[in-house]
């Protein structure tokens, strides 16, 4: 078992090892950063052998051991272990060997060939992405070695088979690890091309390597930015405005001084911040202080208030998305039509680990330690708020605590925070660490956009689905962002994929969209813009087939069969789940969903139970997934599972509302998210594939609401429109 | 002022504030740091410790309180059952972002430790607490029972 990228060092096993020794060593313990073990590692001393590194995503040491090199953050989705598989494949490395490292922040290396020139993770890509050019990599490096042993042993390349980071020559009866080729293979030039496995001899992907970051999540030491700590630093708080765009007119920080602990109370752009020697001297800090708001400026509305907007805004002209024949007249012509709306709000990310980052701020370079998403926006976020040049700002990439997006965001709110924090603090290059709390996550705003969906369905004198008409209502994600260029003709991609390129055949079809302002600050959430799409079209596909009088499985079948990946994935969780039209005992009911989301293709089956007083218990749900090439079939496996889980909590819990424009919410007792008791059985099947990989950790998101949805309709006959669906149960 | 009490079977006298919350007085004075912080209001179950034997959400505890009492955190599991559980989270390759692993494998430590074949009611009732936003429960689940059968034999 390798460990993952931060294992323990020497010093700081020995110190838990004499847990309770005094408080101080504790706050002057270090640990070596992986930048520091890099440089060491590189350097090496004056009796070892440098490591080979053929190029920037693999080293290999002459002790055999394998360091790869990840541009992806990992935050649970398991790319570390994904990536690692890819170039240890090509490699031909043993897996007990392989370790991770977080790459430096630096897009010239490490950009994320999906999203151009930036360094970052997102949108389901790290994989996509990665997959030639960690292949190609991993194989180079594999080439050099063969011919390193080849100019050793003075044999042709040809006779050398590779197994497990062993070079061997059958015919001369000679072995070599990686490690003691190193030297050799340091002095070769790289290989312009290289040709790599044929799919059926992979040993790696599609199999079951272990997760390089398993071990330490279940001790303890693995390493989050909660958990760094230096000689001297400070923990900082910050108090916000109340209401979105407030800023600070004044504030007192008497009372705040005379807290124990505390050490400096300074005014930045976002708010007040409590600088103290530990957490809980900053949080009382902060409580005791006072501050005025100036909300001159501030969004003041409702969420109910918002809401009666969007949905006067459904009613007049919006921009068209898609538009493909005439729904309209399709629509008038229709024998029968029919029509709904859906109301989604505001939701909150919510990761575990509250958003944390450490700055170590001087005037000449700006040093950041953070589970950080979007290194190369927050490189310049942080150097334009430190008054440096980018290259000016180092970003040591940790674990991340869950983040579902929210890292990743343009104005890079925690970093800018912890960075302003830092100079307004004397940037003397004390290492300060912001930490925000629960309530301050709940508040932070980056939420979700609210929506509202209205859809218009016609169906022929044949009950066949002759129109469809759908409208779109809410804020633009990216607009006013760095992002915004991607918005073409008013049109923001992340506010209609997943509605405006549906996979069924529709003759006539119509998306539109009314994109609103509001102050709410806005980001991608998992799964993005098909978090509320897919629910309302595959909602709204069941409540067309009812009326067609067919089973909403078979209805959507026929639809797809220009779609096959969409339709086999239908298929193939309609079979595990043991889809039937008949009627489950009186309670019970199934629905099916499907969808198309960062090119992988997802069906889910959802089982549900709706008890007298109108409370729904998923009991299982049956998912298959199409995403390509299954690199690691557990982590497909795990991520479906867990998006699920995720999806869930949105459709029966979560909402974000806004009352005179404060947030009406403030920690996990009412931002509920799914609890043990709560969680269903889940089944995952992969579709067997050779095509290129694709995402994962989003796509399980999508369809598990509208399964649910649906499967509630089967047990009692009410359709649920409104998200979340504990807001008023599946009682009619 | 000091309050000594006994990390990890070890007596440990931690000076700092009495009203500071244990999850604190844990990573900030001791510095252990598997002990996390979610919440801050007992909700999430990431700040999970053994007090005397009893699964204990150490955000909202006083350091005050545990004076003279045994605390075991993450990097203190003994008992064959944690061991097992530990060992059963590896194997079924439990967590994913990992953050609340540390608090989850408490929980299971200590239901384990009173239950040793816990039903899916058992779990259920000791593991609510615990919130895992990447929704890991039905690897948890699974995880418990096997963690039973091994620590059975």
């Amino acid at each position: 078992m390798s460990t993952a990228n931060f294992p323990l060092k020497p010093a700081r096993r020995a110190f838990l090892k004499s847990a309770g020794a005094a408080a101080a060593t504790a706050l002057t313990i270090g640990f070596e950063w992986p930048a520091a073990r890099r440089a060491y590692a590189l350097e090496g001393t004056a009796n070892s052998i440098a490591p080979f590194a053929p190029n920037a995503f693999v080293r290999i040491g002459a002790d055999n051991s394998i360091t790869i090199i990840s541009k992806h953050i990992e935050m649970g989705q398991g790319a570390y272990t994904g990536l690692a598989t890819v170039l240890a494949e090509e490699l031909d490395a043993d897996w007990a060997q392989v370790r991770v490292e977080s790459a430096p922040a630096d897009a010239t290396r490490y950009a994320n060939l999906a999203f151009g020139k930036i360094q970052g993770t997102g949108g389901s890509s790290a994989i996509a992405n990665s997959w030639p050019q960690l292949r190609d990599a991993g194989g180079k490096a594999r080439a050099m070695l063969m011919s390193a042993a080849s100019l050793e042993w003075h044999v042709p390349v040809s006779e050398l088979t590779v197994d497990k980071g062993v070079i061997y020559h059958a015919a001369g009866k000679r072995r070599s690890s990686f490690g003691a080729l190193v030297k050799t293979a340091a002095t070769l030039p790289v290989p312009e091309t290289v040709r790599l496995k044929d799919p059926k001899d992979f040993k790696l992907i599609g199999h079951l390597p272990s997760r390089v970051d398993v071990p330490a999540k279940c001790d303890g030491t693995a390493l989050f930015t909660i958990d760094v700590v230096m000689p001297g630093m400070l923990v900082a708080l910050l108090k916000r405005a109340p209401r979105f765009g407030g800023t600070v007119k004044s504030f007192d920080g008497t009372a705040t001084s005379k807290v124990p602990g505390v050490v400096k109370v300074v005014q930045v752009p976002r708010g007040v911040a409590v600088i103290a020697k530990n957490f809980w001297a900053a949080k009382l800090g902060r409580d005791a202080l006072t501050v005025e708001w100036d909300e001159t400026k501030a969004e003041k509305r409702g969420s109910a208030q918002l809401m009666q907007e969007y949905r006067r805004l459904a009613e007049q002209p919006a921009l068209p998305a898609r538009k493909q024949g005439d729904a309209r007249k399709a629509i008038g012509e229709a024998a029968r039509t029919v029509s709904a709306s859906f109301e989604f709000p505001y939701l909150a990310h919510a990761p575990m680990e509250p958003l944390d980052a450490v700055v170590k701020l001087d005037a000449k370079s700006c040093e950041i330690w953070a589970g950080d998403q979007f290194q190369t926006i927050d490189q310049l976020n942080a150097a334009q708020t430190a008054g440096l040049s980018p290259a000016q700002v180092s970003i040591h990439t940790l674990y991340a605590g869950g983040s579902f997006g929210r890292r990743a965001n343009t104005i890079s709110d925690y970093i800018v925070e912890a960075v302003s924090i830092a100079k307004a603090y004397g940037a003397d290059g004390t290492p300060i660490k912001l930490q925000w709390t629960r309530e301050d996550d709940i508040h932070g705003g980056l939420y979700r956009p609210m929506y509202f969906h209205k859809l218009e369905a016609g169906l022929n004198a044949k009950n066949e689905l002759s129109g469809w008409h759908h409208v779109i209502v809410g804020q633009s994600i990216m607009a006013d962002t760095i992002f915004a260029a991607g918005i073409k003709d008013g049109i923001d991609s992340t506010s209609v994929e997943g509605a405006a390129n549906i996979g069924y055949d529709i003759a006539d079809i119509a998306v539109d969209l009314s994109t609103t302002k509001v102050g709410v600050p806005v980001l991608w959430w998992r799964v993005v813009g098909s978090s509320h799409t897919t629910f309302a079209v595959e909602a709204f596909m069941d409540e067309v087939a009812h009326a067609a009088g067919e089973d909403p499985y078979i209805f959507r079948r026929r639809l797809l069969e220009h779609e096959p990946r969409m339709k086999a994935v239908l298929e193939l969780a309609a079979e595990k789940a043991g889809w039937s039209s008949k009627p489950m005992p009186k309670g019970r009911g199934r629905g099916i969903a499907v969808c198309e989301a960062f090119k992988s293709y997802v069906a889910q089956v959802a089982e549900v139970t709706v008890d007298d007083a109108g409370g729904i218990k998923v009991d299982r749900v049956v998912c298959a997934v199409d995403c390509g090439t299954p690199v690691n079939p557990d982590i497909i496996k795990a991520q479906m599972e867990g998006g699920i889980g995720f999806g869930l909590s949105a459709a029966l819990y979560g909402a974000i509302t806004l009352k005179d424009g404060r947030i009406e919410q403030s920690n996990f007792n009412d931002y509920r998210v799914l609890r043990m008791n709560e969680a269903p059985k889940v089944e995952v099947y992969i579709v067997p594939s050779t095509e290129k990989p694709t995402g994962v950790g989003e796509p399980g998101v999508a369809p598990v609401g509208p399964a649910v949805a649906n499967a509630v309709f089967a047990a009692t006959g009410k359709r649920m429109r409104v998200f979340p669906f504990s807001k008023d149960g599946a009682n009619s | 002022m000091a309050t000594t009490f006994f990390i990890n079977g070890r007596s440990t006298t931690l000076d700092a504030d009495p009203s500071m919350p244990l999850l604190w007085a844990i990573r900030e004075v001791a510095g252990l740091h598997g002990t996390k912080f979610g919440c801050g209001m007992a909700l999430c179950g990431a700040c999970t410790v053994h007090i005397d034997g009893q699964a204990t959400r150490s955000c909202v505890t006083p350091l005050s309180t545990v004076a003279g009492r045994h605390v075991t955190t993450i990097e203190g599991l003994q008992s064959r059952q944690a061991k097992a559980v530990q060992a059963a989270w590896i194997h079924l390759q439990v967590p994913q972002c990992g953050y609340c692993q540390s608090g989850q494998i408490m929980s299971a430590a200590a239901l384990l430790e009173k239950n040793a074949t816990p039903s899916d009611a058992d779990i259920d009732a000791a593991m609510s607490g615990n919130i895992c936003r990447c929704a890991t429960y039905p690897r948890i689940r699974a995880a418990i029972h096997a963690a039973a059968q091994a620590a059975k034999a």
